[in-house]
């Protein structure tokens, strides 16, 4: 029995790496530090759901096939596609995403990642606006204001809290996870409190007042890190915020333009905006102001509502309003495990973060045309090689239905939707389990992924199945470039 | 004939715990089908629809129809909204168009919600294979 220290964790943009895994015959039978997605991941990567030998669809139906045939099916679809769609990325390895990248100008494809449809707003303003931003680590040991926006940590990142920002024990500021325990304390109290009265108040008639209800000293004003969180509804993380704001559906863009002028000392003269106070909002825009380092984490709930990249464009340019009276950061909450690896990998490769259509000998980057969900809607790809992602589950239905009509080639670890329409499957590697590489954090701090266990026999990590298409796409071309001189 | 009593709601998609980790034990796991084609309501809006937890119930939009399951939603009030998680179940029903930026309106649908006691919820084999025809007649 091995335990296995500092193993990065392969879930999700946060990318902990303080797990210890326990191996015992080849398995890892203990998971310590790890979150319930983590241990989830790390205890059943062996599960039923695993796919163990490459399939080929055969008079409809998939069938078990060698990996050679498997890898010549491929390269022959890639080949002979006039416009084949490269996408996934997110859960691999910087490595096997720099071969895919290669591969796609090999073939004259469009290589998108999974950006496109989580934080793909988010880089459009970015580099619309600019960016100012830190690393966790210095979240972590200076930051005395925290807003989440649009992102709920407790159920998507579920260590961000406690390794980050609140719970985190920061060399100059403190955790509030005492305090939050207080709290909670305070509120099961109050509730047994205000539950006792109501049934008091049925048995006597006639009716008890009850007590009248007193203005709290808002949580704001408390000293120490200060969490906001502001969601449509109220998440698990709301739950521990020192203050929410519920903000109406697709209204965001008010909100943070509110809180714009606000910042700037300027009269907003109506009485609420997006459903909130304006007196709230006050109260949040003066603690912005006067907090020493204030950090904002945006997630999908502004990149995906009404607005999108004008949403993050005027969060990013709150921020920048704040810079010029306080220190402040932000940051998108990145989910997969690798997604900034692969806007990395794709940038330094063809200058572009996702959305690049090669089909000209060259790369070009205009989301909207050359993103995946669009030439999908459009009807213009003939082919599809999917790595480690399942765009059959996470895409609009129209945009899937396309993928499935045509040659759809998927590797991936485990059987999922897409695999199930797939003509061809490749069992891969898990990376970070099963195989090295790199990945990058949400901060974009790259961090190794470790080999902790060896992988099923015969199954190669993505960085190599790539890899060996390439080879033999490259071979087949320069065949039949021989055939037609 | 009573009539099916119907609400129209805005449409939120999201993340939960209890998905992200049914992911990881195999999107074909009864975990993953149990959290993942449910649907969140708020209290009320459950009272108005005559049903309990554990119904089925009919999202609409302008794009597609998906059975899930109601549940109450845990946290808070959040009339008129209702929250389902990502998924394939979730994506039967989102709007795809990107607005010209790649990126579809996967938050902040219109839709109707209704109670649909008769129909069943669709495993995700099953939803695969009516969206698209195709399945895995084979092994892994």
């Amino acid at each position: 029995m091995a335990v296995v220290k500092h193993v990065v964790c392969p879930v999700c943009g946060a990318l902990c790496d303080d797990i210890e895994l326990t191996v015992e015959n080849g398995k890892i039978v203990d998971v310590k530090n790890g979150c319930a997605m983590s241990e989830a991941k790390f205890l059943n990567y062996a599960c039923e759901h695993r796919l163990l030998k490459p399939l080929i669809r055969k008079d409809g139906k998939l069938v078990q096939t060698s990996l050679k045939q498997a890898i010549r099916r491929t390269a022959e679809i890639l080949v002979d596609s006039n416009f084949p769609l490269l996408y996934g990325w997110s859960s691999t390895s910087c490595e096997a995403t720099g071969v895919g990248v290669e591969l796609a100008e090999e073939v004259g494809g469009l290589i998108d990642n999974t950006s496109t449809i989580c934080h793909g707003p988010s880089v459009l303003a970015i580099q619309d606006v600019g960016i100012p931003t830190c690393t966790l680590g210095q979240v972590r040991h200076r930051a005395d204001l925290i807003i989440y926006w649009g992102s709920d940590p407790w159920s998507a990142h579920p260590r961000h809290i406690e390794r980050y920002t609140s719970f985190a024990e920061g060399r100059f500021e403190k955790s509030e996870w005492k305090s939050y325990l207080v709290k909670t304390k305070a509120l099961a109290a109050k509730k047994k409190v205000e539950s006792a009265i109501r049934r008091v108040a049925a048995e006597q008639k006639p009716h008890i007042a009850s007590p009248a209800k007193k203005e709290l000293c808002p949580a704001i004003l408390k000293k120490g890190r200060k969490l906001v969180v502001v969601d449509v509804r109220r998440t698990r993380t709301a739950e521990i915020a020192d203050y929410f704001l519920q903000v109406k559906p697709n209204e965001d863009y008010e909100l943070l333009q509110t809180l714009r002028a606000l910042i700037q000392d300027q009269e907003v003269d109506v009485e609420e905006v997006a459903g909130i106070p304006v007196s709230q909002l006050e109260e949040i825009a003066e603690a912005m102001i006067n907090c020493s380092f204030g950090v904002l984490f945006f997630g999908l709930g502004l990149t995906m509502s009404r607005g999108k990249h004008r949403n993050v464009d005027a969060a990013l340019s709150l921020v920048r309003d704040l810079n010029m009276r306080t220190k402040f950061a932000i940051m998108p909450m990145r989910g997969h495990f690798n997604v900034s690896g692969a806007d990395t990998v794709f940038t330094w490769q063809t200058g572009y973060p996702y959305a690049v259509d090669f089909s000209r000998g060259y790369p070009r980057y205009n989301p909207g045309e050359t993103s995946i969900v669009d030439a999908l809607l459009r009807g213009e790809s003939d082919a599809s090689l999917i790595v480690a992602s399942d765009p059959i589950a996470n895409f609009p239905r129209k945009a899937a239905e396309h993928l499935a009509k045509n040659p759809l080639i998927v590797i991936d670890p485990l059987m999922n939707a897409t695999s199930q329409v797939a003509d061809v499957v490749f069992p891969s590697a898990l990376v970070g389990i099963e195989a090295e590489g790199t990945a990058y954090r949400m901060d974009h701090v790259p961090l190794p992924l470790r080999k902790v266990v060896a992988p099923p026999k015969g199954l190669l990590s993505d960085e190599e199945i790539l890899k060996r298409i390439l080879r033999e796409v490259r071979k087949i071309r320069k065949t039949r470039q021989a055939e037609a001189a | 004939m009573q009539k099916t009593p119907k609400l129209f709601v805005t449409l939120l998609t999201g993340r939960t715990i209890e998905q992200g980790v049914s992911r990881e034990l195999g999107k074909f796991s009864e975990e993953y089908l149990d959290n993942v084609a449910v649907c969140f309501i708020d209290a009320e809006d459950l009272r108005k629809l005559g049903i309990k937890e554990k119904t089925n119930v009919l999202v609409s939009t302008g794009h597609g129809a998906v059975v899930v399951r109601a549940f109450k939603s845990p946290r808070g009030s959040h009339h008129g909204v209702i929250y389902v998680p990502y998924g394939p179940w979730a994506n039967a029903v989102v709007d795809p168009d990107t607005d010209s930026i790649g990126m579809p309106s996967l938050k902040g649908i219109p839709a109707i919600v209704e109670p649909a006691l008769d129909k069943p919820v669709l495993s995700l084999k099953e939803l695969v294979r009516e969206q698209f025809g195709k399945e895995n007649n084979g092994g892994c």
